[in-house]
């Protein structure tokens, strides 16, 4: 497989006021080329950690305190990005370049006194040696892509007189204007209602299709993976617990933290039957200890204790019918 | 950076309860006390400022002498050193300073002083000496250090008058830093009734008070202190006139702190917690004091904490142009501006000490202030969201 | 409207509120039913979180009546004092969204919860102590929860603990503000169960806001659809979802992501449809 990235056996700590945070433990996956690989997790599971990581955006308190990321490791120029130093030119050239990055506040990410055009040419201008009238002209045409009409005016317009789709239209704009091998998206829908997540849902993976890139995709909800993703992640509590096809890991789950996320899905429960939650579905299983990630004959990766890996995988709807609510959340 | 430096979330029930450290236990308070003594500078400077109240608090007994003790023997002195080893190498368990060997220098007829060596003054602590009354409640000759009968020990030198610095120093400080203090009380007063007014009714009293603040932050402080400093009774006393001064200092020092007051109250309001409060009948006086003041209550002790520099200054400065404080109240002001004089930079430069002092505190209380500050807040990168 | 009936918990009618001119709430009106749960849905802007705020008198509406069948008879709420209206909040709480922003950090489990007791004048001190630990134990948290501040909890827990201070007075009308949208999904369904569990033991009536339409078809009977500060829908919930009759609704319900990697994502284009 032509893997863009090959993550293996990171590891994050956060210093709290009270003692070390493990953020990452063991994280290892591949992000094939030209697919969209979506992780999935809820809050805590480090999955924008994860993505921080790949850009060296973690900043103190945190460290990366093991692991590697290799980019483009089959093709020519391949680098371990963990090991950079922060004066290589090659973080720069990766930062924005080789990899962007689009952000869950598009107001963040975009400058409030520029306008619109000059933030897309200026992400032009910083990786590329081209003419300052030839970047705004790019930039109008990448605009013009994303779905900003009437860009002669709009491109002299600021962020803030966009809507909120309308900026992250923008961001997704600028994060591809250079062309990425890489575009990493962290949770890019979640502050946009729900008529705008479909719209932006649709534009990224119309452009994915169009550009061919890789999309990391970060998400903790399961509906817009299923509709995105490639090839699925799912993490929790700093580790990886199933790696897999978007119909192996959303159609027959193994690990039964996943079968459980899905179970607790409101609108797949039927009606006036309390909803299954993880401790429901989990059992007194225990899935806080870790289990090294097997490789099965489908090609999918679990973390299960042994014994565990015999059973049924096709038992796609876990049993629901335990009372749900057994143990504090 | 949120959800990294979140403590991951215990979701799997029991299975994953082990997942939340120990900071679970912590009260705010300690979470507060947690992050200040983290804050080292700050740390440092709380513990230096807690020294220098208490020797203060206790000049008399720290002090050899009162302030108005003369020595005819040491005018102009410079400052002593503390021996353990004699002219002749001799060790010493006791500390001692050598008597001033005075001559004036012909050509100038300025007094010159030297050590004699010959002659030893041991220091005694915890010894008797000059009487003095502590706290106006009992007469006592206890003083933390002295030396024998017939020596003398100037530890900062003395004043044109003979006057020991070191326990002039001291007496000033008293004053000046309980001037802060005392101001402080009074700003938090002014702050909080006239900041909380403007920010929990709004309307025309937020706006009344906001234009007294534009007002009073517009006016040049240092000509106003003076006008009105100038309108005190000469007749006073001087404990009405320290009192006087106080209240002038914080009749303009309230204004910031009642801006961080409205602001605070303000965004308050807006809390899900104080609209909890209200939509559970909570009274607006019960609303006030139980969820909206402890909420704020550390940062206003910070606001308050950076104010009292402003005190000291402002004391310092007024008794400097010689309309603050007069003799024989002895401020650190008072004595800079018997200092005033620029031969004394060059003649007797340990007459300038107080004013090491005043940068000393203030710069400790701004350091206390910032430490303060940064650790009111517990919730701000705590690890929570 | 039809005059209130008596297994109606709360009326209203042409209730408007505008910010600075600009409507918010338009001329909305509705009745709740006791015991039912009714689902108000839309997008960000819509006006569902400023309309329950009226009804909790949290913010003042400027038209409209607001009846609600208090233990004492009919009342009309939009026009009553701060003062008058505090007996009534015995009867009326709020649930919020923000589990973090909800709680007052500087007060342990047991302030929290004990305070709308103090403040109603309820029982002695062991008796409240009593009614506190009997609320830890419906909301399915440990006992030694009590003495511990809001921040040693996780998000779920917190809910928890604003979900018993909202019915430890034992109220009829229960406003879920977006109870569980800032929650993990996990942690949501936990909750979601909770609720209703809750409605079955104590008879609560809950005015559900939410914009997660997955959400409120799983825990409501009835449901509004609000846009732009009117209601463009309303009826049963199941109704609404299988056949949606006006264009908003429809787009909405296109936009959903199914988590069945098979069913597509296809949603309707807003100017097709003329919005």
């Amino acid at each position: 497989m032509d893997s863009v990235l090959k993550i293996s056996d990171l590891a994050v700590d956060f210093k709290t006021d009270t003692g070390l945070a493990r953020a990452l433990v063991n994280v290892g996956f591949d992000v094939p080329r030209g697919k969209v690989t979506a992780i999935v997790g809820e809050s805590g599971s480090g999955k924008s950690v994860t993505a921080n990581c790949i850009m060296r955006l973690i900043q103190p308190p945190g460290r990366i305190v093991g692991g590697t990321i290799h980019f483009r490791p089959e093709r020519t120029d391949p680098f371990e990005i963990v090991s950079l130093t922060k004066k290589d030119p090659r973080l720069q050239e990766l930062r924005g370049g080789l990899i962007s990055m689009v952000f869950q506040e598009p107001m963040t990410a975009l400058s409030p006194v520029y306008t619109v055009g000059n933030q897309v040419a200026e992400a032009i201008l910083c990786h590329r040696k081209v003419g300052r009238q030839q970047a705004l002209h790019e930039a109008a045409e990448m605009l013009d892509r994303v779905g900003i009409g009437d860009i002669d005016r709009r491109i002299k317009m600021y962020p803030f007189e966009f809507s909120g789709g309308m900026r992250q239209r923008v961001v997704i704009a600028m994060a591809l204007v250079c062309h990425p091998e890489v575009l990493i998206c962290d949770e890019p829908t979640t502050a946009l209602d729900v008529t705008i997540q479909a719209e932006i849902l649709t534009l990224i993976k119309d452009l994915q299709s169009d550009l061919k890139n890789s999309v990391l995709f970060i998400t903790h909800d399961l509906g817009v993976v299923a509709q995105l993703a490639d090839q699925v992640v799912v993490m929790y509590q700093g580790r990886v617990l199933e790696i897999g096809t978007v119909r192996q890991v959303l159609k027959t789950p193994m690990h039964p933290y996943t079968k459980g996320l899905l179970a607790a899905i409101p609108g797949l429960a039927p009606k006036g039957e309390p909803l299954a939650t993880i401790a429901s579905v989990v059992g007194n299983l225990d899935i806080t200890t870790p289990h090294p990630l097997t490789t099965l004959a489908d090609g999918r990766q679990v973390s299960l204790p042994p014994g565990k890996l015999s059973n049924d995988a096709s038992d796609g709807r876990p049993a629901t019918k335990q009372a749900s609510t057994g143990a504090a959340s | 950076m949120s959800e990294a430096a979140t403590v991951p979330e215990a979701v799997a029930g029991s299975a994953a309860a082990a997942a939340s450290p120990v900071e679970v236990t912590l009260s705010p308070r300690q979470l507060m006390w947690l992050r200040f003594r983290r804050h080292r500078l700050a740390y440092g400077s709380g513990v230096f400022l807690l020294a220098l109240y208490v020797i203060v608090a206790f000049c008399e007994f720290a002090s050899p002498y009162g302030t108005t003790t003369r020595n005819d023997n040491a005018i102009n002195a410079p400052p002593m050193g503390i021996h353990f080893f004699d002219a002749e190498g001799e060790f010493h368990w006791r500390p001692f300073v050598y008597a001033y060997h005075m001559q004036v220098n012909p050509d100038t007829w300025m007094r010159e002083y030297a050590d004699d060596t010959g002659q030893r003054f041991p220091i005694r602590f915890f010894a008797r000496g000059e009487e003095y009354e502590m706290w106006n409640l009992f007469k006592t000759d206890i003083h933390l250090f002295t030396v024998d009968e017939g020596g003398y020990i100037h530890l900062f030198g003395t004043d044109p008058l003979g006057r020991d610095m070191f326990s002039r120093v001291l007496y000033g400080g008293r004053v000046s830093l309980s001037i802060g203090l005392i101001g402080v009380v009074l700003t938090i007063v002014l702050g909080i009734l006239l900041g909380g007014l403007a920010g929990y009714l709004g309307g025309i009293a937020d706006r009344a008070v906001n234009k007294i603040i534009e007002v009073l932050q517009c006016l040049p402080t240092l000509p106003l202190w003076m006008a009105l400093s100038a309108a005190l009774p000469v007749h006073w006393s001087p404990l009405l006139i320290y009192f006087g001064i106080t209240i002038i200092l914080s009749l303009f020092g309230w204004t910031a702190l009642a801006r961080q007051v409205r602001g605070r109250f303000l965004a308050l309001r807006e809390e899900d917690f104080v609209m909890a409060a209200r939509l559970m009948g909570a009274d607006t006086p019960r609303v006030i004091r139980k969820h909206m003041l402890p909420s704020f209550a550390s940062h206003i002790i910070a606001t308050a904490t950076l104010a009292v520099p402003g005190m000291i200054l402002g004391e310092t400065a007024l008794s400097f142009l010689g309309i603050g404080l007069r003799p024989p109240v002895v401020s650190w002001g008072v004595l800079l501006f018997q200092a005033q004089n620029p031969l004394v930079i060059e003649m007797t430069p340990w007459q300038m000490l107080p004013g090491l002092f005043v940068v000393l505190a203030v710069m400790a209380f701004n350091l206390l202030g910032d430490g303060l500050r940064d650790a009111a807040d517990p919730y701000s990168t705590g690890g929570l969201k | 409207m039809s005059p209130p009936t008596e297994d109606m918990l709360l009326q209203v009618e042409g209730l408007s509120k505008y910010f600075d001119g600009v409507a918010a709430v338009q001329d909305v009106s509705f009745d709740v039913r006791r015991s039912e749960t009714l689902g108000i849905v839309g997008e960000s802007g819509s006006g569902k979180t400023t309309l329950a705020r009226c009804i909790l008198r949290a913010i003042d509406p400027q038209e409209g009546v607001v009846r609600f069948n208090s233990s004492t008879g009919w009342v009309e709420l939009q026009h009553m004092s701060a003062k008058a209206l505090i007996p009534l909040r015995r009867e009326m709480q709020m649930i919020f969204q923000d589990p973090f922003a909800s709680l007052n950090p500087r007060m342990t489990v047991r302030e929290i919860l004990e305070e709308p007791l103090i403040i109603h004048k309820v029982g002695n001190r062991a008796e409240r102590l009593d009614a506190v630990v009997d609320m830890l134990n419906h909301v399915q948290l440990e006992q030694d929860s009590l003495t511990r501040y809001p921040h040693a909890f996780s998000g779920g827990q917190r809910q928890r603990i604003g979900i018993a201070r909202a019915l430890i007075l034992h109220p009829n009308l229960v406003v879920c503000d977006e109870s569980v949208s800032a929650l993990d999904v996990s942690v949501q369904a936990q909750i979601i169960n909770l609720l209703e569990d809750l409605q079955n033991q104590l008879g609560l009536t809950y005015l559900f806001v939410a914009h997660d339409l997955s959400v409120v078809q799983h825990i409501c009977n009835r449901v509004l659809v609000m846009h732009q500060g009117r209601v463009v829908e309303s009826g049963a919930v199941d109704d609404i979802f299988a056949n949606p009759q006006q264009n908003y609704t429809k787009l909405l319900l296109s936009a959903i992501p199914s988590p069945d990697p098979d069913v597509p994502l296809r949603p309707l284009d807003r100017h097709e449809l003329g919005l």
